[in-house]
């Protein structure tokens, strides 16, 4: 059958889908045996990683450009309730209207409200992740309201019933072939793995779409507040058919999206693009100012922005705020070494990766995610991509001891550190640890001089490595044979002495 | 100039052998080197789990039984990283402390840092008695130490019959992470065989890994999985350098 003639189906119910269970322990472990998604990871976020060091490369000043980018998220962080204020009044005065919802729930109801009002029955949508937060789509069809997303991997998610990985790439954890079957089963064509032909399909299914859609919904990048307007960013086309197509526009935004002034605006596109995929710009850069005014021809009737707080105001007033400076560019889970061997869906959170190992914990609770500030090996490669400078290791080591703090942590954890900090604030227990670890690990079964498998808690290491088998001389023995030695020659006795015993 | 020797628990226990190459080529530029034998540990396995009150208890001691060294020079660039990163964070909130703490994190040099920019080392006219391909591992706490360029695969090609082969992902790091090992085993043993798979791949003989958790971790998986090159710090491949004589370089 020719794509041109796919029949118009239904918009496919995500009704279905599974909530996120926090499991990481177990789906990490089942994911980081899995070297297809390895493969695959390797093939596009690392690679991903290394066009955005080109990219920001070619830059004169990247580090001065993201040091800027920083301190206006920072100072406009400072001053949310003045910048979302002036958002509000520019976005007034320009014919919009604009909503504040404290939570998920409020801002679906919203969307719902504004649906049943203007008789919106089909609805379409760019990608958006505040939406994915909010689980809009489900709340939607709970309406009865049909929801198409337009975004080619949201598209295939929807199909397929599945949740994005990935904050940029949605279907990052699919390959071509898995695509293919999902399409040959919801179109009711012959399978192919062939990309253009099955991006072909979904463009000519969601054509039509589009031109049916009473309701557009996006997602926010940039909301500026000098001017009321809204920046949304994308590759495909979608976004701008879904802003300015349909009768009723209504823009989302979790409330630390605003920045302040048109000029601030440059800095991010600079970085965004060039750091979630290695492009100088998006494709598509739209900047939306208000409904169509009259006299114009083209773009919706209605402008609403919906501004979510859902929890923002609470890290705003702690000592994570930096973590709302986040743009979504996805740079940090590209360059994460966990996140290339785990994926994200192992994150149990719409937001994974190393940004998500922050704010899942801060949206959804320190105990329920109780692994994901552990599950880093605080190599910092997220902090040296990030182009807004979010210190994100350093975060999670604060959440760690939130965690102890908060009685999170084992009584045998917390028992077991203070025991070994007493151990190292005396010279004598220090030596006894280091010669009771020497003599007891010297006596384990050892090939080389690596043990293959160590008892208690120490058995995760031998799990996967060897574990090396301490020398016969620690370094305080052979110190002390060359101040010997030393002291030999300097009183004229020459080096005749014993040899050192090296093992 | 006098140099206080940071060993580092790990260093003293399981690679004694890295701390006496330190020694020697520290000396041999002419440094004189002293060890401290009431230094215990940095801190940084309890402040990296969130205990920042014990490791301020490890730091204060740190300070202490360094007081009066010249430089304080250690082979591990993580421990470097925790004094430099977070000892000054630990003393903030404490007037009396904090000059002295910061006065201490300003005097602590990582051993390739200390190398190239304080002594500013040349070793173009050493050379290795036998020809030796190196690639090199980008520890992850190098980047807090400001070394993200790559002075010691810079400094180490300056001895003759010592090659450099690139290692791919190399600044993708080994999974080690402190407890995150035994912790999350198998998201570090999928890292650590990454690693260890890449270095296969450079044909080198040697990988130069300046960090003991680091070594600790791609020399196990090594041996587990099959390796073709062996895990050395830096300061060993200068020593060799150094024992094979001067005045006969040449590249």
């Amino acid at each position: 059958m020719p794509v041109t003639d796919l029949p118009k189906k239904t918009a496919p119910s995500r009704l279905a889908l599974p909530v996120f269970v926090p499991n990481f322990m177990a789906r990490a472990s089942l994911e980081s045996a899995n070297q297809s998604l390895h493969d695959a990871l390797d093939n596009s976020v690392t690679k991903k990683d290394y066009s955005r060091r080109t990219m920001l490369a070619e830059l004169p000043d990247a580090e001065a450009l993201r040091t800027l980018a920083g301190n206006i998220k920072r100072h406009t962080l400072d001053h949310l309730d003045y910048y979302l204020e002036l958002l509000e009044k520019n976005v007034l005065a320009h014919g919009g209207q604009v909503h504040f919802a404290a939570d998920s729930q409020q801002a679906n109801d919203l969307v719902i409200a504004i649906a049943r009002r203007t008789n919106s029955r089909l609805i379409v949508k760019s990608k958006s992740m505040v939406s994915e937060e909010m689980e809009l789509n489900n709340a939607l069809q709970a309406a009865a309201l049909e929801v198409i997303e337009t975004d080619l991997g949201e598209f295939i998610l929807q199909v397929d019933h599945g949740h994005p990985s990935h904050l940029v790439m949605p279907v990052i954890h699919m390959r071509a072939r898995q695509i293919g079957e999902v399409f040959a089963a919801y179109f009711k064509v012959p399978f192919t793995d062939d990309p253009p032909t099955l991006a072909e399909m979904a463009r000519v299914y969601l054509r039509n779409r589009f031109n049916d859609a009473d309701m557009g919904i996006s997602g926010v990048n940039f909301a500026i507040a000098e001017t009321g307007s809204v920046c949304i960013c994308t590759n495909e086309g979608n976004g701008r058919m879904c802003t300015s197509r349909p009768r009723v526009h209504v823009a989302i935004m979790g409330m630390e999206k605003v920045i302040p002034a048109m000029d601030d605006l440059p800095v991010f596109l600079k970085l965004l693009a060039r750091s979630a995929s290695g492009q100088t710009l998006t494709q598509y850069t739209n900047i939306i100012t208000g409904p169509k005014r009259p006299g114009e021809h083209d773009g919706p009737e209605e402008f609403h922005l919906i501004v979510m707080d859902n929890g923002r105001s609470r890290i705003l007033a702690g000592e994570y705020r930096d973590t709302l400076r986040c743009i979504r560019c996805g740079a940090c889970l590209n360059a994460c070494p966990i996140y290339r061997k785990v994926g994200g869906h192992a994150y149990g959170s719409i937001y994974p990766g190393p940004i998500g190992a922050l704010i899942t914990p801060l949206f959804n609770g320190l105990a329920e995610h109780k692994h994901l500030p552990h599950a880093s090996s605080l190599c910092g490669a997220c902090y040296e991509a990030c182009p807004v400078k979010i210190n994100i290791p350093e975060m999670l080591i604060l959440m760690r001891r939130d965690q102890v703090r908060a009685g999170i942590a084992t009584r045998t954890e917390r028992w077991i550190f203070g025991l070994w900090t007493w151990g190292l604030r005396h010279r004598w227990s220090y030596r006894l640890g280091q010669v009771a670890q020497r003599l007891f690990m010297r006596r384990l079964p050892a090939k080389d001089d690596w043990i293959s498998k160590l008892p208690g808690p120490a058995e995760g290491w031998t799990r996967v490595r060897d574990f090396p088998r301490p020398p016969k001389h620690d370094f305080r023995y052979l110190w002390k044979e060359h101040q010997a030695k030393k002291d030999a020659m300097r009183n004229g006795q020459g080096v005749l002495g014993e040899r050192p015993r090296h093992e | 100039m006098k140099v206080s020797l940071f060993i580092t628990c790990l260093t003293d226990l399981f690679a004694p052998s890295v701390g006496m190459a330190v020694v020697k080529t520290l000396e041999h530029f002419g440094c004189e080197v002293e060890f401290p034998a009431d230094q215990t540990c940095c801190g940084q396995p309890a402040f990296n789990n969130g205990y920042p009150q014990q490791a301020r208890t490890l730091a204060q001691r740190m300070i202490r039984v360094f007081r009066g060294a010249d430089y304080i020079v250690t082979p591990s660039g993580s421990c470097c990283a925790m004094i430099r990163d977070h000892y000054p964070h630990l003393f903030a909130d404490d007037a009396t402390s904090q000059p002295e703490a910061l006065e201490f994190v300003a005097r602590t040099y990582e051993y390739i840092e200390f190398l190239t920019k304080i002594l500013k080392v040349d070793l173009t006219s050493y050379r290795l008695p036998e020809p030796v391909d190196f690639t090199y591992h980008y520890t992850c706490h190098m980047r807090g130490l400001g070394l993200t360029g790559d002075p010691c695969i810079d400094l180490l090609r300056q001895i003759g019959n010592c090659r450099f082969v690139p290692l791919e992902k190399a600044e993708q790091c080994c999974g080690f992470g402190g407890t995150f090992a035994t912790k999350y085993p198998d998201i570090s043993g999928a890292i650590v065989r990454d690693k260890v798979q890449c270095g296969n791949r450079t044909g080198a003989q040697v990988m130069i890994v300046n960090d003991g958790g680091c070594s600790m971790n791609i020399g196990g998986a090594g041996h587990r999985y099959g390796c073709k090159f062996a895990v050395r710090h830096a300061a060993e491949l200068i020593a060799a350098a150094l024992e094979g004589g001067q005045g006969n370089a040449g590249h």
